[in-house]
């Protein structure tokens, strides 16, 4: 049981990590956002899996956090993209880029 | 107490994490950047703060958490909100 968690506990910490590297290594506003949003969203559910199963008798409080950043989480992102997208802010485009410049 | 050699690697990866979120929090060209950031470093505070619970084996930083949750999430919104500029 402690080693299922210990093992859920590393995988979600290495979606974390990954996502924040993603955040450091794409071009562009929107694709900082996937990256960052969606990889952490995954990997806090998966930690706190772990620690459920580490303290199966604190599974109440685990559930309504892991719920609560699965509905805000989202919510946040989009808001996000929905006020660059307003304010003018444009996707980089690597297609046309290659096109003009040779 | 002490951690296993897993639980050691899984807090070097959640250091690994925020150090990169905070490069990415100091260096964006933009504010959404920094917005972006801001919010990835709150998922990230949050999962840490479920496993601060496990290392001390004490549940109230599970509350901690939550509360964090919630704040981050309301100011996120906000400040994304204030980007949009003035609307009707």
């Amino acid at each position: 049981m402690n080693l299922i968690g210990d093992i859920l506990l590393v995988i979600g910490c290495a979606f974390i990590a990954l996502g924040s590297l993603g955040l450091i290594r794409m071009p562009d506003v929107y694709n900082r956002l996937q990256a960052g949003t969606k990889a952490a969203t995954l990997g806090a559910m998966s930690v706190l899996l772990g620690i459920g199963f580490h303290h199966p008798d604190w599974w109440a409080k685990l559930l309504v956090i892991a719920g609560f950043v699965l509905f805000t989480n989202p919510v946040g992102s989009s808001t996000i993209a929905r006020a660059c997208r307003k304010t003018g802010m444009e996707p980089k485009r690597l297609g046309k880029k290659l096109e003009i410049e040779p | 107490m002490t951690l296993s050699l897993l639980q050691l690697v899984a807090v070097a990866l959640l250091i690994l994490a925020i150090g990169l979120s905070a490069v990415r929090l100091f260096l964006g060209p933009s504010t959404a950047d920094r917005v972006v950031a801001a919010d990835t470093l709150a998922v990230i505070t949050t999962a840490g703060l479920a496993g601060l619970a496990a290392i001390f084996d004490n549940p109230i930083y599970l509350d901690i958490a939550l509360v964090y949750g919630t704040l981050a999430f309301v100011g996120t919104v906000a400040i994304a909100r204030a980007l949009e500029g003035n609307r009707p």
